[in-house]
């Protein structure tokens, strides 16, 4: 049944030829003296939904990170390699870290709404990059976005209700309108249903499918089967490695690689 | 199923060892170790509370007599022959209240009893009576009543401070002051009133004029200079060592001088503002401006200590969100993390400030200890403050000033309270709970 969904999921409009958003050459990355990633080669393509899968402490979640450089806010941390975001080097000296981020939106593990109201929240990111020019197109914004995850019927008339008085499902999608409000290219997905209750889950799920047509998408998840449902092609990391990368309907059902094979029948991980 | 021969350590265990005598023992020696704990910690928060009750309660019985003063009720007549009305603030005025005395008692007329008649009312008497005159110079030529404080001796002795049984040479009022006394008493030329000079004059010489307006407003400048200068230092260094320092040896050894620096005695900060305040930059003495310089240095570590505190209760998810959507480092904090770490902020201010308005021993070195009259009109004037204050009036002789110190130590007392329930209350209300 796995399968079958996510052999639907996959076939045109968004099969090849796919544009590569984001490419990834030799990245290497230490934490202190500990390497975390090595020689990570990878392309995302536009608007598809890539999957990162692999057991806990396998670097799929540091990649993601490389991604928007939320790694730089880490000291001990250290890059090496080649990222490029529609083939522009993202470490490279001129790229400005708060633009780069604009571009690249994040969705954390866990839903973190600041202790604002729900307009506020979404109002924050076109407010500090000036994406408004007076207040009606500010609410235009939040509403687009709010509609966007999939949120406005049920807080519509509460707008001026703190953010974190929502349920966490709709926290996170409220994180996910949020992310959305400064229009970014990709959106980077940090295991974003580890917090959520099955239904909860499925909204996020059903968002990211609709998410889709606009934007390029990577998430990270420890469900096989989310990666599953959700995803075109899925990245299989293990220790610091990308050991796979393949079309979700293939991975599932005939991967390349044993190691693969082992982790997504559940003999470790 | 969990087979004990897997366990090889229970072996041999009796199966019914919870109930034997020894478990029982056990259970009874544990109980009464629980009940010793118990009763430790009632007896040392019984001592600590006793302790408090002692000292608030012998304050407030030493103050008791310093929140009412004695008042004269004088018939004064001002001769219209010896004030100008176009200048009626330059006058003989003691000697008008003298002769009003000299009226009362026409019998007196001895100098040695003169003398006695004009120690009954305070020195300051004829102020009063000035002060009336220039407000209303239609009294000038007319006899008017007026209250006019009493003096030290007869104030105790008409609160009962001075027993009059006990022999002439062990009392500081003497039979004639006495008889003068009974004789105002019984013609209820005497009251007693809610001492409001301690409030509305500065320091004097005699208790009964002396008051804590001087010490309250060089406290006010004191706790704002020392406000203006280590709050937003101390925010902008806790900040920085928190959000923007790298981890090295250098702010390794920043922090370790910072928390150095919040367990210096403070009389060595007085004695720092002494050398380099007073003596390098040549600040005036005895300044608030200077005393609020000397506090900062004290107030600035117990602020950068509780900022940082408050910077790390924010959760770490909040700077990531902000980052995530682009808030450079400096709006993460300015627009996030700071006002979630405001109310922890302010509370360590107002403990560091609280502090700071209790602390005698720098202002001592930097001349705050000075006798002056008349409160400061600006941070470089002559002032005290409320501790020196203290100080300054536990020194004196005068009977009225043991009372008043008590007093004065209750007001600072009220505030430190008053700043403290602030605090406490800025806490519970503002906290965010994650």
């Amino acid at each position: 049944m796995v399968a079958t969904q996510a052999a639907s999921a996959s076939p045109a409009p968004h099969s090849p030829p796919a544009t590569t958003k984001v490419s990834a050459r030799k990245v290497n990355l230490w934490y202190g003296e500990k390497q975390a990633l090595f020689d990570v080669e990878l392309d995302v393509y536009e608007n598809e939904v890539t999957a990162f899968i692999g057991p806990s402490g396998c670097g799929k979640s540091t990649f993601l990170r490389c991604l928007n450089r939320m790694n730089d806010t880490i000291a001990i941390c250290r890059i090496q390699g080649d990222i490029r975001l529609d083939g522009q080097d993202i470490y490279d000296k001129g790229i400005d870290v708060v633009q780069l981020r604009a571009r690249v939106g994040m969705v954390f593990q866990k839903p973190n709404p600041f202790p604002k109201s729900i307009y506020d929240n979404v109002a924050y990111g076109p407010r500090i990059h000036g994406l408004a020019a007076n207040k009606a197109e500010l609410d235009e914004i939040v509403e687009t976005s709010l509609r966007g995850a999939a949120l406005w019927n049920e807080v519509a008339d509460r707008l001026d209700q703190p953010g974190l008085g929502l349920s966490g499902g709709q926290q996170q999608r409220l994180c996910i309108a949020r992310a959305i409000a400064v229009s970014p290219e990709v959106i980077l997905m940090d295991e974003p249903c580890s917090a959520l209750d099955p239904i909860a889950t499925a909204h996020v799920e059903e968002l990211i499918e609709e998410l889709r047509d606009r934007y390029t998408i990577i998430i990270v998840t420890h469900n096989m089967q989310q990666a599953a449902r959700v995803s075109q092609r899925t990245a299989f990391f293990h220790l610091g490695k990308l050991i796979e990368l393949s079309p979700t309907d293939r991975i599932f059902t005939s991967p390349e690689h044993q190691m693969t094979q082992d982790y997504i029948t559940g003999r470790f991980g | 199923m969990i087979d004990a021969e897997d366990f090889p350590g229970t072996r041999g265990v009796d199966p019914n060892w919870a109930t034997s005598d020894a478990a029982q023992a056990r259970l009874r020696r544990r109980r009464a170790a629980d009940r010793r704990l118990w009763a430790l910690g009632i007896g040392a928060v019984a001592i600590a509370m006793g302790l408090l009750l002692i000292l608030l309660g012998s304050i407030v019985t030493a103050s008791w007599t310093a929140w009412t003063q004695t008042s004269i009720r004088l018939d004064v007549t001002i001769p219209a022959d010896k004030v100008n009305p176009e200048d009626p603030f330059r006058a003989r005025y003691g000697s008008f209240v003298d002769q009003s005395l000299a009226d009362l008692f026409p019998l007196i007329d001895t100098p040695a009893g003169e003398r006695e008649l004009r120690s009954m009312v305070s020195n300051g008497s004829q102020f009063f009576v000035r002060d009336a005159v220039v407000a209303d110079p239609a009294l000038i030529g007319r006899t008017f009543s007026i209250w006019v404080p009493a003096a030290d001796p007869i104030d105790q002795l008409h609160k009962g401070v001075i027993d009059r049984d006990l022999p002439a040479n062990r009392r500081n009022v003497n039979d004639a002051q006495i008889d003068i006394y009974d004789q105002l008493v019984d013609e209820g030329r005497l009251q007693s009133t809610f001492n409001w000079t301690l409030f509305t004059a500065a320091d004097s010489r005699f208790p009964e004029l002396a008051g804590l307006q001087g010490a309250l407003w060089g406290s006010f400048y004191l706790l704002l200079v020392c406000f203006l200068i280590s709050f937003p230092t101390g925010i902008a260094a806790a900040i920085y060592l928190e959000e923007f320092a790298p981890k090295n040896r250098f702010t390794d050894i920043i922090e370790v001088n910072i928390n150095n620096l919040a367990a210096v005695p403070s009389i060595v900060f007085g004695l720092l503002g002494l050398a380099v305040f007073l003596q390098v930059f040549g600040l005036p003495r005895s300044a608030p401006l200077v005393g609020g310089m000397v506090l900062s240095l004290m107030t600035l570590p117990t602020i950068i200590i509780a900022t940082r505190a408050a910077l790390k209760q924010v959760p770490p998810s909040i700077r990531e969100a902000a980052l995530g959507i682009g808030a450079s480092r400096l709006q993460t904090v300015t627009h996030h993390v700071l006002p979630l770490a405001m109310p922890g902020i302010l509370t360590g201010t107002i403990i560091g400030l609280a502090q700071a308005l209790g602390e005698a021993a720098p202002l001592l070195l930097i001349g705050m200890n000075a006798f002056i009259t008349a409160a400061p009109d600006s941070m470089l004037s002559p002032s005290t403050a409320l501790p020196t204050q203290i100080f300054i009036w536990f020194d004196s002789p005068e009977r009225g000033f043991v009372a008043r110190t008590s007093a004065a130590i209750l007001v600072l007392l009220g505030f430190l309270v008053v700043m403290n329930a602030t605090a406490v209350f800025l806490r519970q209300r503002f906290q965010i709970k994650w």
